[in-house]
């Protein structure tokens, strides 16, 4: 099954949405309580991602009867390098950010140790797009 | 599939098939069939919503009968402290405990006598930095059925702990059998404030088989003692056997922030209200907030000063617990509180089983066949109305969709479904009206029961 979501930039009130909606689907589907909250804990970095750094972006679903395939696609400042982001710790944060508890460089690791293959390509000033595979 | 013990039973004789609780039902698991609700035993979660919402009382909630006390040598009452909270703030604690004796029972303990030694055993827990966190409450019933049911990718959060009533009762055995009472003498019998406390008992979760042998319903209690102490016919007891006043804290621990305050460290939250932990579990499952601690969830709005079997209004019944807890000091001595003394036995027989997931959102077994089903359940909703009017028996459009794709009910049974059809000719009135009465029953639709209205 294929299901495309909206995502505003900035729009912090809505964060989530998409990950509640997969949620729902997955536990109908009785996938593994693990695999539902690992698939979970990603989409939900990768969605809050889009919406604290990009513009705008959208999120696509597949749901097959033996994995979840997410891509999330936003028009924003895109990551200038990738390999360095994926790095645990790694933020271009300010100290000042990084004391209020954000940006601690934690965001692609999570996704990726909560994923069964993660590729993220970016394009610096058009945008990023984040692929979260999982397997049931 | 394990038999789920219900505590809540309809009474179809005084039910009008109103469908009020098909609608206030927070895990959707009443439909109307025949003019009356039928309940899924798997989704139910003995909250009491229903009983709550029914114009016709025709809601009961089980009892055992209360003459089996006489079956025992030595019957215990075992009441939850805020029992003494459902009466008039003049009526004092000795006259009621002097009531609940002149009724046959040999001992009365209150149920939060065990928090003592329970709160140390959470304290730990929530010190362990190994526990799965945030540690959930296992102490209302209710939210450990809500979590199996429907939030399953959380049980592993639950406390595995015995809950206050267990720990007391573990505790009566064993102090009852050394003062010499021989253990087939013993009965102990929980007064319960809700349907959950009683569900839990006669079917625990994660426990083969409770210490309780028997249940008596709060407001059934509550009308007995009352009228003992109105008529007067009691005598006033000086001696309080093993009832010494709880402190301050185990008094308020059934009320609303009363686990977590007893938690001096960490982040602690408390919820109240079936929809309200709801909401909160459905962010708690989607967000990582593991720098909470520890989530003392309640099912009833005000804890269980809200309880289905209270007898008033639950604010004024936790502001009169609240005074009581005022005149109590924070904690109590071993003399005090003798189950001080039983720590160690206690702490040592709390543990309970796994709880075991039981997700009621699942559509089927095997997931191909899940996937094919949830497809069609979006393709029914959709071209459904949406107005979740319930006319069809269930609670939503989407609850219909989903009883259709289980075939458990015929799509016909829309009533918006039934115009569009009936402008197709593919439906006649009669057939329409014959499915409306499998939902509805006989009654409702009979054109000769109608007396008053002009239709004309």
């Amino acid at each position: 099954m294929h299901f495309e979501y909206n995502v505003e930039g900035g729009d912090f009130t809505n964060a989530g949405t998409t990950s509640s909606k997969v949620k729902k689907m997955m536990k109908q589907l009785g996938v593994d309580p693990a695999i539902v909250k690992r698939t979970v804990v990603a989409l939900y970095e990768a969605e809050v991602n889009i919406v604290a750094h990009a513009y705008r972006g959208v999120i696509y679903v597949d749901l097959e009867d033996t994995s979840v395939s997410i891509k999330l696609v936003d028009e924003g400042p895109g990551i200038p390098d990738i390999n360095q982001a994926m790095q645990k710790g790694y933020s271009t944060a300010s100290p000042e950010v990084r004391e209020m508890g954000f940006g601690a460089g934690m965001g692609l690791p999570n996704m990726q140790s909560n994923s069964d293959k993660l590729t993220v390509n970016s394009v610096v000033g058009k945008g990023t797009t984040v692929e979260i595979v999982n397997y049931f | 599939m394990e038999h789920i013990h219900h505590a809540l039973k309809f009474k179809y004789d005084l039910c009008i098939g109103c469908s009020h609780c098909t609608s206030v039902c927070p895990t959707c698991a009443i439909h109307v069939e025949d003019g009356h609700p039928i309940l899924d035993a798997n989704r139910c979660i003995d909250c009491g919503m229903c009983y709550q919402t029914c114009p016709m009382n025709a809601i009961y909630i089980e009892q055992d009968d209360f003459e089996t006390i006489y079956n025992f040598k030595c019957p215990v009452l075992l009441v939850p402290s805020i029992f003494s909270a459902q009466f008039p703030e003049k009526v004092s604690q000795r006259a009621i405990l002097s009531a609940i004796y002149h009724l046959g029972f040999k001992y009365v303990y209150e149920v939060e006598k065990s928090v003592d030694v329970l709160k140390e055993v959470i304290n730990d827990k929530v010190k362990d930095e190994s526990a799965e966190k945030p540690i959930i409450s296992t102490f209302c019933p209710a939210i450990v059925r809500l979590i199996q049911v429907k939030y399953p990718s959380l049980v592993d959060n639950l406390l595995l702990t015995k809950p206050p009533l267990d720990v007391t009762a573990l505790y009566i055995r064993e102090v009852l059998v050394e003062r010499g009472v021989a253990p087939e003498d013993i009965g102990i019998f929980y007064v319960a404030p809700c349907a959950a406390k009683i569900a839990a008992v006669k079917s625990p979760v994660g426990e083969e088989k409770s210490n309780i042998d028997g249940v008596i319903n709060m407001n059934y209690l509550y009308n007995k003692v009352f009228r003992v102490i109105k008529q007067g016919v009691y005598t006033l007891r000086e001696d309080e056997f093993d009832f010494h006043p709880l402190s301050k804290n185990s008094i308020l621990w059934s009320l609303t922030g009363g686990e977590i305050k007893d938690i001096p460290t960490g982040r602690n939250l408390a919820i109240d209200e079936v929809h309200n932990v709801s909401a909160f579990l459905d962010k708690l499952e989607n967000e990582d907030l593991d720098d909470i601690d520890f989530l003392e969830l309640r099912a009833c709005d005000e804890s269980c000063a809200g309880g289905i079997l209270c007898a008033g209004n639950r604010f004024l019944i936790a502001e009169r617990q609240r005074k009581r807890a005022k005149q109590r000091p924070k904690t109590v001595t071993p003399q005090e509180n003798n189950i001080l003394n039983y720590k160690d036995y206690l702490k040592d027989n709390m543990a309970v089983g796994e709880v075991q997931p039981r997700s009621m959102d699942k559509l089927d077994d095997n997931i191909s066949v899940a996937m094919r089903k949830m497809k069609k359940v979006f393709e029914i909703t959709n071209d459904l109305p949406k107005v979740d009017c319930r006319i069809c028996g269930y609670q939503t459009c989407k609850a219909l969709a989903e009883a259709v794709v289980n075939n458990q009910a015929d799509i016909r049974q829309c009533i918006f479904v039934q115009r569009i059809l009936e402008q197709t000719d593919k439906l006649t009135t009669a057939e329409a009206l014959k499915i409306t009465k499998k939902v509805w029953g006989e009654v409702k639709v009979d054109k000769d029961s109608i007396k008053h209205l002009d239709l004309e």
